[in-house]
C-alpha cells in the first residue's frame, strides 16, 4: 500500500495527476468527436450522391481500421506532414506535435464516427409529421433544426452517447503508446521502476473501472433529467 | 508500395490465427458464462456479472498488460506449468483476447436466451420434452440466431483488438506496419497499406455474417 502514498516516495500523486489526464483526453476527444459528427450526420442524411458517399466513407473506414492505426498515423505522419509544411516555409528543425493534441484529435476522429452513427439514428428515428408539421407552419429550415430536431435527437443519442463515451474512455489507453502521460502509461513507468507490474495494473484496472462506473451514473442521471415529460 | 506487401501479409495471416483462435475460445467462455449469468443462484450470477463487468469496464490493453507482464510476477505460477504458456507473448495475447471477447460473447448471448418467448419454453414443457432437450433444441438455437448481428460485429471488434498484439512484440499486421514505417520512414504507407488489409478482412468478415444471417437468422 505505500507504493500508492502521496508525495516522493509512493506512485498514489503521480497516478492521480494520470487519472486526470485520462479524463481530461477523454472529454477532449469526445468534443472533437462531437465537432465531427455534427459535420458528417448531415452528409450522411444528406440526398446528394456524392455527399452521401463521402459521410459514409469516414464512418465505414474509421470503424474498420483498428484505433492503434489512427493513433499511428496521425502520431508518426502527423510530424512528418508538419515538418513538411515548416520546410516549405524554411524552417528545417525537428518539430515534435503536442502529444495531448495528436491523441486528442485521434480519438476523437474515432469517437466522431461512432457518435456520427448515433446522432444518424437518432434523426431517424424522429417521427416524420415533426418536419412536415413545422414545414406547413412555415418555420425556417434552421430554426426547425434548433428548436425541434436537436433537443429531440440528443434526449434519444442519450443511451447510445454513454456506450460511445466508454468506448471513447477506454481508448485513450491506447495512447499511452505514444508517451502521453495518462493512466497507462503512469502504470507502465511505475510498473517498471518497482518491477511490480501485476500490482500497478491491477490499480489501473480499478481505476478504468472507477471511471466507467463513475460515469455511468453521471450519465444514467442526465437520462433521467433529459426524459422528463415522456 | 508492393515492396512492403508481403511482409504485411505474412502479419496478417498472425493477426488472423490471433482472430481465429481467440473467437474461438471466447466462443465457449462466453457460452458459460452466458448460461451461468441466466442461473438464478445469485452467487453464480454475481460472479459471471463480475466477470463480464470486468472484462467490459477496462481497456483491453490494461488486461494484455496483465496477463503478459502482471502474471509473470507470480512466484507460484513461475515455478508451475503454466510458465510455459505464459512466457509466450503469442498465448498472453490469445488468452487476453478470448478472455475480453467472452466477456462481450456472454453479453450477447444472454440478452439474446432473455428475449426468447416464454412461451416457446412453455409449450416444449407441456409436451414434455426434458430441459436438456429444450436447451439444446430449442433455446440454444434460437439464440444463435438472434445474437448473429450483435456477434458479428464483436468479430470486427476483436479484429481491431487483435492490433494491440503488436505492443507486446508479437509481429501481427500492425507489428509488421511498424516495422516498415521504422525501416523505411515512410508512415503514411505502411499504416495506410495496413489499413487497407484491415479494411478488406472487414469487409470480408461483414459479408459472411450478412451470408449467414440471410441463410438462418430471422425473416423480418
Amino acid at each position: 500500500m505505500e507504493l500508492l502514498s502521496f508525495g516522493d516516495t509512493g506512485w498514489g500523486d503521480e497516478l492521480f495527476f494520470a487519472t486526470l489526464m485520462t479524463i481530461a483526453v477523454s472529454i477532449a476527444a469526445m468534443a472533437i468527436g462531437f465537432i465531427f459528427a455534427l459535420i458528417f450526420t448531415p452528409l450522411k442524411l444528406s440526398k446528394n450522391k456524392t455527399l452521401n458517399v463521402i459521410g459514409n466513407c469516414y464512418t465505414t473506414i474509421i470503424r474498420g481500421v483498428p484505433e492503434l492505426l489512427v493513433i499511428y498515423l496521425l502520431f508518426f505522419g502527423g510530424t512528418g506532414a508538419a515538418m513538411y509544411a515548416a520546410s516549405i516555409f524554411g524552417y528545417d528543425g525537428y518539430i515534435e506535435i503536442n502529444a495531448f493534441i495528436t491523441g486528442a484529435l485521434a480519438i476523437g476522429i474515432i469517437s466522431g464516427a461512432y457518435s456520427t452513427e448515433v446522432f444518424r439514428g437518432a434523426i431517424l428515428s424522429i417521427d416524420k409529421g415533426q418536419f412536415e408539421a413545422s414545414k406547413v407552419l412555415g418555420i425556417k429550415k434552421y430554426i426547425q433544426f434548433y428548436k425541434i430536431i436537436l433537443p429531440q435527437m440528443l434526449r434519444l443519442s442519450i443511451p447510445n452517447l454513454s456506450n460511445v463515451w466508454q468506448i471513447t474512455l477506454k481508448d485513450t489507453s491506447l495512447i499511452s503508446v505514444t508517451g502521453l502521460v495518462e493512466i497507462m502509461r503512469q502504470s507502465y513507468i511505475a510498473a517498471g521502476s518497482t518491477r511490480d507490474p501485476l500490482f500497478f495494473y491491477s490499480v489501473a484496472a480499478v481505476l478504468y473501472l472507477m471511471l466507467t462506473f463513475l460515469s455511468m451514473k453521471l450519465i444514467n442521471k442526465l437520462e433521467i433529467k433529459y426524459s422528463k415529460g415522456y | 508500395m508492393i515492396s512492403i506487401f508481403p511482409s504485411l501479409l505474412s502479419g496478417a495471416v498472425i493477426t488472423l490465427q490471433l482472430l481465429v483462435s481467440s473467437m474461438f475460445l471466447g466462443l465457449i467462455i462466453g457460452l458459460i458464462f452466458a448460461i451461468l449469468r441466466i442461473n438464478k443462484n445469485p452467487i453464480i450470477n454475481k460472479f459471471a456479472y463480475g466477470y463480464s463487468y470486468f472484462f467490459r469496464g477496462t481497456p483491453l490493453l490494461v488486461q494484455l498488460y496483465l496477463i503478459y507482464y502482471g502474471l509473470a510476477n507470480i512466484e507460484f505460477l513461475r515455478n508451475s506449468f503454466f510458465w510455459v504458456i505464459i512466457k509466450e507473448p503469442y498465448w498472453c495475447a490469445i488468452i487476453a483476447f478470448s478472455l475480453n471477447t467472452g466477456a462481450y460473447t456472454s453479453e450477447i448471448l444472454r440478452s439474446a436466451f432473455q428475449t426468447i418467448k416464454k412461451g416457446y419454453i412453455e409449450a416444449a414443457q407441456s409436451l414434455g420434452v426434458t430441459k436438456k432437450i429444450t436447451f439444446y433444441r430449442i433455446q440454444l438455437p434460437i439464440a444463435i440466431k438472434q445474437s448473429l448481428p450483435a456477434y458479428g460485429n464483436e468479430i470486427i471488434l476483436m479484429l481491431k483488438g487483435t492490433s494491440l498484439a503488436s505492443v507486446i512484440t508479437i509481429m501481427d499486421l500492425m507489428g509488421e506496419a511498424r516495422k516498415v514505417n521504422v525501416l523505411t520512414f515512410k508512415p503514411f504507407e505502411a499504416f495506410i497499406t495496413a489499413g487497407i488489409i484491415y479494411l478488406f478482412i472487414t469487409f470480408i468478415i461483414h459479408n459472411i455474417i450478412k451470408y449467414l444471417e440471410k441463410k438462418y437468422g430471422f425473416q423480418t
